[in-house]
């Protein structure tokens, strides 16, 4: 692996876990959305925070980027209490009329941004590396990884001097307000820090894909545990694991490394939505089936015990009967069979089932519910 | 001008293309917004990439029918996916609305990259699918565009009243034994196509912003679905024809944008000057009613002041009065109304008139038996 190899890497990383850790907010307050809209409209913050400094690099970028995340935010909520439009038009709205400005704004005067339409949505980490950051006459790596570095360690440093009010207003935001917890302040220093972010992973993946490592690595994570600390850790390591296996894909496809960190975000949701033990769909199903089988044996012991002694007994208990009675397929009767001799709660007799003391119990107790 | 139209053939295609995308995504848009479902459209517009992607890719075809389907496939897969997180996970809509569309899009962005760099193959021009190019439009184009959004709109007006009462009052649709189930599968095939029609010229970054935005700013002028969605048609003809020309005619102006700024002005428009529910009219019709409740109040207190007098028609100073309104304040302002109106005569201070005194009555009457006037007299 060559230098530039791994600092790229180190890069995605840190955008990465930057992005997961306001994303669980979002995720959690149910407003994914919004981060979409933000990553959309702070591409005009840019553009006029450039027309005024003339410097890509310049901190007011970020301040204003921020400021026209907040502005959004705001605007949809402006519009959202005319109650003119549902919140979901208004953001519908809002974002891709900022975007379409900012996008305008950069297709006219290309000429004079090092910025591309392809830079908006793909972002350059390729070239991430080539911006050095030189202190004191020494080069110490990447622009960007000073930058990206810089916007974690705030993130890290909000997230856990206000945790409780975080929190707190996440889950019972009226019992925040009672505490004096202020969510709206939090609300809006939340939403500030997604613009801080999303600016700075601008840089990096590009205003869609944004989303992606906002949205996904929490929702994978949500997908896992309940528990908010081991949400936000879990992100954190979802985050990390898309990044690399995202550049190393990239690599082999000689295509996007912001595309691919995102399409991986999506491969390890879809894992985690089959797989994710007690929650995934391949357990709710296994549940569902198995919840059949054990309604079906159910079944079984009940009509045996409702014969049990009777003139058609000898016909009713016969094997190829069940098929007949219950509309079982042969594939599912047999295997109900097969469930109901393996709890021993019928035997088989010749061609007859015939219902064992468990079975009568089980009979019994299936009926009294 | 119109000369120009019908002579310039590149013109004549991209503003007949465009009217054909404003038409079908205003009028199917309209049901996605009342429907809460505006987001679901960004969503599937995103998706879109990726199925044109591997439908080139399968195909090696640029035509638009084979990279229209792609779209449409993926879109669709899109919506299902959605809807399987949402209903067997506890993630929220809006967050699986966010996995699907960043995730697709994602997807899209690596294959569009991997196929660009490909060695042979004509692979340039698929990218104009990110912001859609209208100068690109041939007429093999709105041939496909005519022949996916005509039937689109036919089958909305032959399903008129299903896709309306499933829009408004869902559960009572499914009580009059209507299949909301399969309502839904072809109002969400309908916004599929909607979307996949505008690819080529807004883009699937922007596509969502042409069906949400024509309906919401149609949505300020009626009440009426069947006035909203033929509006929203011609909001979004209007917008995509206007935009699409511009781009075409104006150097480094991408299509998508342009017309998504003309739409949002429409909209901006609609929600400030719509009579009835506009900003400004429920400023003014606010400002109208607090001024009639102020005067009111005015000759309220006149009719209480006079009621403690032996001669009704008592003039009272007006700083009594002043005093009395604390709280409402305009006191000056309702006692000239008052006068103009007959109800209040100014004799140095200020005195009911016989007039006010029958309507002090009406309006106590009107508010109830609690009220003070009512119980003096």
């Amino acid at each position: 692996m060559s230098q530039a190899q791994l600092e790229i890497q180190a890069i995605a990383v840190v955008v990465s876990v930057a992005c997961a850790l306001p994303g669980v907010f979002l995720v959690l307050r149910r407003m994914a959305m919004l981060s979409d809209a933000i990553s959309h409209a702070i591409l005009v913050g840019i553009v006029v925070a450039f027309f005024l400094t003339r410097d890509l690099g310049s901190p007011f970028l970020v301040l204003g980027a921020a400021l026209t995340g907040v502005l959004t935010v705001t605007l949809v909520e402006l519009i959202f209490k005319t109650r003119l439009l549902k919140e979901d038009a208004s953001i519908g709205i809002v974002f891709p009329l900022l975007f379409s400005i900012g996008v305008i704004l950069v297709s006219r005067f290309a000429s004079h941004i090092h910025l591309d339409t392809d830079a908006v949505l793909l972002g350059e980490l390729a070239f991430a590396t080539f911006d050095r950051f030189y202190l004191f006459g020494i080069d110490v790596g990447p622009k960007s990884l000073w930058i990206m570095s810089g916007i974690l360690f705030l993130n890290i440093v909000f997230i856990s001097l206000f945790f409780k009010e975080l929190k707190l207003s996440t889950f019972d935001s009226g019992l925040a307000a009672t505490l004096g917890l202020a969510p709206a302040t939090i609300h809006y220093s939340l939403m500030g820090l997604v613009s801080i972010t999303t600016v700075g992973a601008f840089d990096a993946v590009g205003s869609i894909l944004v989303v992606a490592l906002m949205i996904i690595p929490p929702a994978t994570a949500y997908l896992l545990t309940s528990r908010l600390s081991l949400l936000i850790g879990l992100s954190v390591g979802i985050g990390m694991a898309s990044a690399i296996s995202g550049y190393w894909v990239a690599h082999a496809l000689d295509a996007s490394i912001a595309g691919s960190m995102a399409t991986m975000t999506g491969i390890l949701f879809g894992l985690a939505l089959l797989f994710s033990p007690g929650r995934g769909l391949v357990s709710i199903a296994r549940r569902r089936a198995s919840q059949r089988i054990e309604f079906s044996v159910q079944m079984l012991t009940v009509h045996l015990s409702q014969h049990i002694g009777t003139p058609e007994e000898r016909e009713e208990t016969e094997l190829s009967h069940l098929q007949d009675h219950f509309r079982w397929t042969p594939a599912f009767s047999s295997k109900i069979i097969q469930s109901a001799t393996r709890k021993k709660v019928v035997r088989i007799l010749e061609d007859r089932l015939v219902l064992t003391s468990e079975g009568e119990t089980m009979a019994k107790t299936a009926m009294m519910r | 001008m119109g000369d120009f139209f019908l002579f310039d053939y590149t013109l004549r295609t991209v503003a007949l293309g465009s009217a054909i995308l404003g038409i079908v995504s205003g009028s199917l848009g309209a049901f996605a917004v009342l429907r809460k479902q505006s987001l679901l459209g960004d969503a599937i517009s995103h998706a879109a990439l990726p199925g044109i992607a591997i439908a080139f890719l399968l195909t090696g075809s640029k035509s638009p029918l084979v990279l229209l389907i792609g779209a449409g496939v993926a879109g669709w897969i899109a919506t299902t996916n959605v809807l399987i997180i949402v209903r067997n996970t506890r993630i929220k809509e809006d967050a699986a609305l966010g996995i699907v569309l960043s995730a697709f899009f994602g997807f899209g962005i690596v294959l569009l990259t991997f196929i660009q760099r490909l060695p042979d193959a004509n692979q340039s021009g698929l990218d104009k699918f990110l912001f859609g190019q209208a100068a690109t439009l041939l007429q093999e184009d709105i041939i496909v565009m005519a022949a996916l959004g005509i039937p689109a709109i036919l089958l909305m007006v032959l399903f008129w009243k299903e896709l309306k009462m499933s829009s408004f009052d869902a559960e009572f649709a499914a009580s009059l034994g209507f299949p909301i189930r399969t309502i839904e599968i072809i109002l969400t095939i309908l916004l599929v196509i909607a979307i996949v029609i505008g690819l080529q010229t807004v883009g699937v970054v922007l596509m969502s912003a042409m069906l949400v935005a024509p309906a919401a700013a149609a949505r300020q002028w009626t009440d009426r679905l069947g006035i909203m969605v033929f509006l929203a048609a011609l909001f979004g003809a209007f917008s995509g024809i206007t935009g699409a020309l511009l781009s075409s005619s104006i150097e480094r102006l991408p299509t998508g944008p342009t017309i998504v700024v003309i739409i949002s002005a429409i909209v901006l428009v609609s929600l400030l000057f719509a009579p009835n529910r506009g900003i400004i009219w429920t400023w003014l019709r606010q400002r109208t009613g607090r001024r009639h409740l102020r005067e009111q109040a005015v000759l309220e207190d006149l009719y209480i002041l006079s009621m403690q007098h032996e001669d009704p028609y008592h003039v009272h100073p007006r700083a009594v009065l002043r005093t009395m309104a604390i709280g409402h304040g305009g006191v000056d302002r309702s006692l000239e109304e008052l006068e103009a109106r007959g109800l209040a005569k100014r004799v140095v201070g200020w005195a009911i008139t016989p007039h006010g005194i029958e309507e002090a009555k009406k309006i106590a009457a009107s508010m109830g038996n609690s009220n003070t006037g009512e119980e003096q007299s």
